[in-house]
């Protein structure tokens, strides 16, 4: 049986459960569209949020990430799995208990104000926006591998598949379709990752093998002093040595945590079960079932890194694998021949003349003369890229941090159907999380803006119309910027969903659980400073703001880089939250009791247990 | 039907909730920013290796997230009991 075969049999398998279990369990009332009715196990609600969590950034781009640059990418393995111990301990047992549908909720409930509930959508459309960028584009790049196309069709073609099923089964339809891209993620992403473990490192098991000893031709060394032996000969940093300071490495990983407990789209999945109680072994299991992936996120990494360069560096264009040939087809990978030897030659910074700098051509991502039969060709047959070449540098291979999950399994040689697997696992990833942030974003324009601020008589048929209407317009915003993408990897985009997220809600519902002093004014001016500080500094350094110009690196405020200046955005929604609540009207009484009420899991007798959601 | 939780009981249960998250939460900080940032050179120079792995590059990678999913399930434990005892 052929690749395409595979694929398209285990893609297909798994769209036709996808799509079975969203049309037998999709949404017919608002409560199960927005909260799937509340009565989720909390094993099943474990599952739906992994799978809502791992994003097609963490899938597909992650691991990319690690194996660039080693100890540097440990910020989004911290970040993205810490952030769930902030999340489980601060939030949500305490907005659970609080029992209302969204976050805006929350927070207009808690502020006592419309203008508190209009901030926080505002906020939650930003956050979603920016971050279902991320999952198009992932979306995109898995279809382009798989049917050859360039990726911008892939987003079309994804973005028609989440508005399916994703406007039609609201959270019910989500939750139980999530549970079933759990398990394909899950499988798509260890197995590969032991085949190649079993063939670099003769352990089965990949954790061990990082750790454990490399089974080379000559005889068998620790796995990781090759890969920062091959690192340093080709001129770039030690894999286990980081390249960015102490104070960005850790600002970024704060950003990511608080922004992952800040996240709406995975707060409003622990709505979904029955009370408090449920909510925090929920959070258990979803923290154990994404750390079975995060824990082999390294080691794909790094065992695609040592493959890469061993079956790529100093090899003729004309030996190297096929693999790398439907790579530069998709424009995920491009080589020029600086030196006129035919042989592919891949090389670090160490080894410029600048030391600073092993771009292969000017710009981020190459652009090529021609596509398919008509893509024109230089003399050993690789594609030309239009960009000019630097030629500072000695280094001739550019691949993008997307394609390194989705090749490991052809540098492993492994059998077809587990690269067949990986795609489906790919496809459930981005579809998982963008069917979850789609959801929000509705909710927050149908439920909050419509029915709670511009039109109170909604009915119940009608918010749902409104919801979907929404869900259509973000997955066209979405798809638009995924096509022209901001920023060069799908992490990175997603990373400054994070910041914002971070310096917005995190800190604003941190505040409303924990400290009653904080009042309208203090939690709404907050919120609008932390963010529009973040939104700030990250337009100004990745796309200039009029008039100011675009910044560079040496500009960065204390050395931190825009992905994590969420830290900061924080940081000053805090202090503007407490410093403006101590010069304003006391929050009323009626508020300070409903603070009371919901740190203390179970109802009072004569009071009616927290019901899911009511509107 | 439980007894209604007196409001002292509702006082010491919250202080203790609170005492809980801060011991969970230095765990949390040592076991990342601790251990996998700020201390890490140290560490991967003077720790012993965790198979092959430096120490801080180990925990960064592999061990901190060991730790976050045992810190969740001590607190999904810890505040059962709580829950308990309020009730009583």
């Amino acid at each position: 049986m052929s690749q395409n075969a595979w694929n398209f049999l285990f893609i297909g398998l798994s769209f036709a459960a996808y799509i079975f279990i969203a049309i037998r369990s999709r949404a017919g009332s608002t409560k199960e569209y927005y909260t799937a009715g509340g009565g989720v196990s909390p094993l099943t609600n474990g599952m739906a949020t992994a799978a809502d969590w791992m994003s097609a950034a963490t899938f597909i781009s992650m691991a990319g990430s690690l194996s660039i640059s080693g100890y540097d990418g440990s910020r989004f393995l911290m970040g993205w799995t810490g952030g769930f111990v902030l999340l489980t301990v601060l939030m949500v047992p305490f907005l659970r208990k609080f029992g209302k549908a969204t976050v805006p909720d929350f927070v207009g409930d808690r502020y006592y104000s419309q203008t508190a509930r209009l901030v926080a959508v505002i906020c939650a459309i930003f956050i979603c926006l920016t971050y279902i960028m991320g999952q198009m584009r992932g979306v995109g790049i898995v279809f382009a591998q798989l049917f050859g196309i360039e990726i911008w069709l892939g987003v079309i073609i994804g973005g028609s598949i989440v508005f399916f099923y994703a406007g039609l089964g609201g959270m019910k339809g989500i939750t139980y379709t999530q549970v079933a891209q759990y398990t394909v993620m899950a499988f798509a992403y260890t197995l590969p990752a032991v085949f190649i473990a079993m063939t670099l490192t003769g352990n089965v098991i990949p954790q061990l093998g990082f750790i454990g000893d490399y089974q080379g031709a000559d005889g068998s060394v620790p796995f990781l002093e090759k890969l920062n032996n091959i690192n340093t000969e080709l001129g770039f940093a030690q894999y286990t040595d980081g390249s960015l300071s102490t104070i960005d490495m850790f600002c970024i990983t704060a950003a990511l945590m608080c922004g992952t407990a800040g996240l709406p789209h995975v707060i409003v999945r622990f709505f979904t079960v029955k009370d408090v109680k449920a909510v925090r072994k929920s959070a258990y299991w979803t923290l154990s079932f994404i750390a079975v992936i995060y824990l082999t996120a390294p080691t794909v990494g790094s065992f695609a890194r040592v493959n890469l360069i061993e079956k790529l560096h100093d090899t003729s264009y004309a030996d190297a694998p096929q693999w790398m040939k439907d790579f530069e087809t998709t424009g995920q990978l491009a080589w020029v021949d600086k030196n006129n030897d035919g042989k592919i030659q891949y090389f670090g910074k160490g080894k410029s003349e600048s030391k600073k700098d092993n771009a292969v051509f000017a710009g981020k991502t190459p652009s090529f003369n021609g596509s398919g039969d008509e893509a024109e060709r230089g003399d050993h047959g690789q594609r030309l890229v239009k960009n000019e070449i630097a030629t500072n540098n000695p280094n001739e291979l550019w691949f993008g941090a997307d394609m390194m999950v989705m090749a490991s399994p052809h540098m492993g040689n492994t059998p077809k159907w587990v690269i067949a697997l990986l795609m489906a696992g790919c496809i459930a990833a981005a579809l998982s999380t963008a069917a979850g942030l789609l959801l929000v974003l509705s909710t927050a324009i149908s439920h909050d803006l419509m029915k709670k601020i511009i039109k109170p008589d909604l009915t119940d048929k009608e918010e749902m119309r409104w919801a979907r209407i929404a869900s259509f317009g973000a997955l066209v915003v979405g798809s638009f910027f995924a096509i022209n993408p901001p920023s060069e990897f799908v992490a990175k985009t997603v990373a400054f969903a994070f910041g914002l997220a971070a310096s917005s809600f995190f800190p604003t519902l941190l505040m409303g659980i924990f400290f009653k002093r904080i009042n309208k004014y203090g939690g709404i001016s907050g919120m609008v400073c932390g963010i529009s500080f973040t939104l700030l500094y990250i337009i100004y350094f990745q796309f200039g703001l009029p008039g100011l110009g675009k910044g560079t690196p040496a500009d960065y405020l204390f050395g931190i880089s825009p992905e994590g200046i969420g830290t900061i955005g924080m940081l000053l929604n805090f202090a503007v939250a407490f410093i403006v609540s101590h010069f304003t009207p006391a929050t009323p009484k009626h508020i300070k009791e409903l603070v009371e009420n919901i740190r203390f899991p179970r109802a009072a007798p004569g009071e009616a247990e927290s019901a899911p959601v009511n509107h | 039907m439980s007894k209604l939780p007196t409001e002292q009981a509702k006082r010491d249960y919250w202080s203790q909730s609170i005492k809980w998250v801060l011991i969970l939460l230095s765990i949390w900080f040592l076991a990342s920013f601790g251990c996998g940032i700020l201390f890490r050179t140290w560490l991967d120079e003077n720790f012993p290796k965790i198979g092959n792995a430096p120490f801080g590059f180990w925990m960064a990678q592999q061990g901190s997230i060991i730790i976050f999913v045992l810190i969740l399930i001590a607190y999904a434990n810890v505040m059962a009991r709580l829950d308990k005892n309020l009730e009583r």
